[in-house]
Order: structure tokens, then sequence, then C-alpha cells
């Protein structure tokens, strides 16, 4: 059994490298309290911002106090939530809608869930606080399926924040009612898009249409409507309570505040982080993150899902804000960040993310049904050892031509994962089509598997090889078919002699 | 309870934290992490261990409650214990079968198990 030690020598959290560069403001909640427990929430400062905003402010200084916070939407576009708000208030109807897109899709990323999960009634807060904004008085969250639990707690939040009072009529004794319902969505990545999520919501099939007219002016039910997601909404519940003033504090000049990263892929710390505005790519992997896994090579980072692209590591001290990462060819995305090794074929990786948004576009508009297709399959060529001359520059034309052309942003963006791999990793595409090599050793189609003559003869992985593929006479120097190889890589693990090699 | 006023919100507010700061002091808490996160990486099993451990050692003013995400899945399953006027120390990764060491040793001893300790918060 291990020694005992006194609880002084144990480190705080706030000493761990995990910890100590993170500003724990949206997630202060989460994994601190019990996310079940409305009193909890309240003993932390809970629904003193909606408190604030409303038996305070006219709803044109709450949208006044969230534009000088400087908070920009969380989301991906980073659009300035005060402004947004703004225009939604100036339309003018009996009838608007305030909307939270829970609906996160990006591959490897899970800030919203966590946030919903660990702390609903922040979310549930701020949109009350932006109702009363823009003069609505019901609004929906747009859930997937997929996350039965943050669909459950909310369930219970907005049980619980009605019966409190704190939704519902005359909240706080004023005029402002707000009702909230939960809309389980079927977890189609489109319907991430703002036009698309509403028509989900109105039971029609999850598909985009042409702006304008903008959801502020024309939105569910065709009665103005204002959308913003998760931790958005968690910072507006932050930013009315502690004030504009402090929360200007934390970021750039033009990105205020902290944002939430998940931290997958080849590092060590995989992970929930909430840091400044301005941080570093790197501080975020290699202090935060800790590092590699394996002590192996950083060869990039993806930021921003399958709209956002590859940072390589000449742009690892890049600062993270909207603008400077839109310059670098990526975005912020909702906060995805999956971080790539040595052994990662950036070719591959481009392809993994067309097939995501080629089997998740809706088919509604040609660029991207089709686009998306044809660029998928030129990939698939290249990394089949198939590529030829002109291939990248057709990919270019491809990209630019969906980029102009598609309806929404799912499609707008899809080429971004490709643009900015052949902006940073150019060599690994032109390897693949001028050499038929993938550089890191990724791609089976272009690997070759062979006997060298340090082989003893000893039969070990004829017997061992499930294609049959390897021959020769016992205590002689075997041979590799390659046209039955199927590149599982057995005879090299099973070899006593290291006598096979991969290139 | 339903809330009218600021007063009103504040005066739950005050309630609330005294009732946080009573359960600090008199009841050894077991917290555990159950984000999707959490039970992914087994935190319901580890639940039932605390519960059964609890049972079999016969601990006393003890109460067993959930948290979400704080952050680091990398040690997931987190199971973190608060005595009585002491920090709350997390544990993990925590499997079922370490779960009835720790609550032995630190909910019933009061003493650190070094080998499982992440920080304390």
């Amino acid at each position: 059994m291990a020694e005992a030690i006194k609880i002084d020598s144990v480190p705080n959290y706030s000493d761990l490298p995990f910890y100590s560069k993170q500003r724990r403001m949206v997630l202060h909640n989460c994994g601190t309290i019990d996310p079940d427990s409305l009193e909890e929430y309240i003993a932390n400062g809970g629904y003193e911002g909606l408190a604030n905003a409303i038996t305070k402010m006219t709803p044109a200084e709450v949208a006044a106090e969230v534009k000088k916070s400087g908070l920009r939407g969380r989301g991906g576009g980073g659009f300035p939530t005060g402004l947004k708000w703004e225009i939604a208030a100036k339309s003018v109807s009996d009838k608007k809608y305030i909307i939270c897109n829970a609906d996160e899709g990006d591959p490897g990323a899970f800030m919203d869930r966590s946030l919903l999960e660990g702390d609903p009634h922040a979310i549930l807060e701020g949109m009350a606080i932006g109702a009363y904004a823009i003069g609505a008085d019901e609004g929906y969250i747009y859930c997937r399926a997929e996350y039965p639990l943050a669909i459950a707690r909310l369930k219970k939040a907005i049980a619980q924040a009605e019966e409190a009072g704190l939704l519902g009529k005359n909240i706080f004794g004023t005029n402002f009612s707000c009702t909230l319902h939960i809309k389980e969505g079927a977890g189609a990545f489109v319907c991430g898009e703002e036009t698309a999520l509403m028509a989900s919501i109105e039971g029609r099939r999850g598909m985009p249409r042409p702006r304008p007219p903008f959801p502020a002016v024309k939105g569910l039910w065709d009665q103005p409507s204002n959308i913003n997601n998760v931790e958005t909404f968690a910072n507006v519940s932050y930013i009315l309570r502690v004030g504009a003033d402090e929360y200007l504090k934390f970021g750039t000049e033009k990105s205020k505040g902290t944002k939430v990263f998940a931290l997958t892929g080849k590092i060590n710390n995989t992970g929930l982080a909430e840091v400044p505005m301005g941080i570093t790519m790197r501080e975020i992997i290699f202090d935060i993150g800790g590092g590699i896994l394996d002590n192996r090579k950083f060869k990039a980072v993806q930021i921003g899902g399958p709209s956002g692209g590859c940072m390589p590591e000449s742009l690892l001290d890049t600062s993270i804000d909207y603008d400077s990462l839109i310059a670098a060819g990526a975005m912020m995305g909702s906060g995805g960040l999956v971080v790539m090794d040595e052994s990662t074929c950036m070719v591959d990786v481009a392809k993994f993310f067309l097939t995501f948004t080629q089997s998740e576009s809706c088919g509604k508009c040609t660029p991207c049904r089709e686009g998306t297709k044809r660029m998928l399959e030129i990939l698939e060529k290249i990394t089949d050892g198939k590529g030829e001359d002109g291939d990248i520059e057709r990919l270019e034309n491809l990209a630019q031509a969906i980029k102009n052309g598609a309806l929404c942003a799912l499609g707008q963006t899809a080429p971004n994962p490709v643009l900015s791999t052949l902006r940073y990793f150019r060599d690994e595409y032109e390897a693949h089509i001028k050499e038929k090599r993938c550089p890191a050793g990724a791609c089976t189609n272009l690997l070759q598997y062979n006997i060298t003559d340090a082989c003893k003869g000893c039969g070990l992985c004829a017997r061992n090889c499930p294609a049959k593929a390897i021959s020769g006479e016992l205590k002689s120097v075997h041979k590799i078919d390659q046209s039955k190889c199927i590149k599982c890589g057995v005879c090299m693990s099973k070899c006593p002699f290291k006598a096979i090699i991969r290139k | 309870m339903v809330i009218k006023t600021i007063e009103d919100l504040n005066a739950i507010k005050v309630a609330a934290q005294a009732t946080i700061q009573e359960r600090r002091n008199s009841q050894k808490q077991i917290i555990i992490g159950m984000g999707t996160c959490g039970i992914a990486a087994g935190a319901k099993a580890v639940w039932d261990a605390a519960e059964a451990a609890v049972k079999k050692l016969g601990v006393k003013d003890v109460v067993i409650w959930d948290t979400g995400c704080i952050g680091m899945c990398q040690k997931e399953p987190l199971l973190d214990v608060a005595l009585p006027g002491q920090p709350r120390v997390t544990y993990g990764p925590v499997s079922p079968a370490d779960v009835e060491r720790i609550v032995a040793e630190h909910v019933v001893g009061g003493r650190v198990v070094s080998d499982l300790v992440v920080a304390k918060l």
C-alpha cells in the first residue's frame, strides 16, 4: 500500500499545469456544484444577472451592456452578440423567439455538452436575459437527442426555474414573461445552421434556406428570432452578473473574455479547458495539454471542426482570437482542438473531414452536394496512390467554387480542411501524387512491406500472414507477393530478426 | 418557493450558502464526476462501489453526490472526498476496486491515498 501523505502536501488545482493557465469563468460551476440543484446555482450568484437585467435595466441597456462587453458568438462565426440582439430588438412584432443552438456536432467537440450537463441553469438564465433584450417571451433549446443526460438536466432545470418563478409569467414581479422549451434534434450536422435548425423545430426537414431575410427579421414560424449558442448564453449570464467592465479585463482588443476548448487527439491531457482569449496555441497544447503523447513530435492542430483548418508548428505562437485564427486559415469554430503528431497524414485528415461534411451535406444546393463529393473522390484517389498532375489544382478550383457558391456555412466552409492542409502541407500532397509515398506512413495503399537479407527463413511471417502473401523455402530469404499483401503489418510485428521493413 | 424580488433571490442565496456550509461542516462528502465523460469512463460503477463501501464500513454522517465535468477527462472517473473542515481532494482515475480503500483510508481514517490523488480544490 502506498505511503500516506499529509493533505497539505497535495497540490492545489491552481498549481496543476492543466489549470494554472485557465480562467474558469463560464465553467466555474462545472464539476463543483450539483447540477440538479437550483439552490447551489443560486448560492454561487445564479440568476443575479437576470435579476439585474430585468429589474434595473431596459432591454436596450441590456443589449448595450452585452455589446460593451465585446462578447462575440461562441458557436463559430464570432458575430458580436450585443449587436445581434440590437438588430433583433428592432424588428417589430407581437411574437419573437430566443433560440439556443445546442446542436454540437463537430468531431471531437464536447464543450456545450459539458456546460449543459454541469451547469444547465446558466444557459436558461442567459436565454431569459436574451429574450428580455430582444423582446421575446418564448424560446427553444435545440439539443441533439444524442445528449440524453444534457436533455434530462435541462428538463429538470426548466421545471425548477418555473416552480421558483424564474421562468414563466411576470418574472421578478415585472411584466416580463419567458417560457422555454426543449426540441430534441436527430443529430444532423446541418441542423447547427440557423435556418435549418429553425426548419427542424417547425417539424420540417432540416435544410437551410437563403438569407436574407435573416432570422432577426423572419425566423422561427416567420417571426423575428435570435439564435445564440450554449457557451454564448453562459457568457451572457456571467456578464450581467459581474458587469461588462469586469468581463472586459480578459481577452484581446477584439476578442474579449474566455473560450472553452475541448482538447483531444494525440495529447497527454485530454479534457476541457477555459482560457483567456489571446493565449497562444503553444500554451494550450504544451502547458495545459501537457504536450504530445509518447513524446512524439507535434505536427498540426485542427481547430474549428469540419469548417476550420489545420495550424502547423510555425503558427503555434499565434494568439487565440477570432481574427488571428481567420488570418491563419482556420477559425475559432465552437472550440474543438484535435492535436496531431508526426504519424498523422495531412491528406488523410483532409479526407476524414471531407468524408464527414460530404455525408452530412443536406443535398439542397449543387456546389455542396456535388462539389464535396468530387473533392472527396480526388482525395481518395490521391491516398490510394492514383493521384496525378493537376489534382491539387482541381481541388483548389472546386474549393473556391464551393466556397463562393454554397448556400449555407456548412458548404461554404467545407473546403477549409483541404485548403488549409494544402496551404501548410502541400509537400505531403505532392509526395502522394508524384512519389506515390505517404510521408507519415498512414495511407496503407501507399505502403510497401519488404523482406531484407536479414531474413533467416524461419517461416514465422508466412505462417502468420492472413493473406498468404509470403512464400519462401525454410532457411532462405522469404518474399512478399505485393499483389496479395493487405498491409496489415502482422509479418513485421512477428519477425524476430527485424528483417521486414515498411516504406 | 417563489421568487418575486431581488430580495427573495438574496434570501435563497444566503440560505443555500448556509446549507452548503452546514454540509461542509458536519458531513463527510464523496463527490463523483457524472458528466457523460465520467459515466463513459465508468463513474456509475464507481458510484455503486462508493455506496457499497460506505455500507460495508458502516460510515456515518456521509453524503454521496454527483457533479458535472471539471475538465480532466484524462483522469476520469474522478472521485472527490471532502471531510469537515478540510479541502476537497480529487482522486483519479478511480476504479471500483480502488473505492473501498479510499473510503477506508480517507473518509474513515482521514489519510490521503497518495497513489491515486490528483489535487485539492
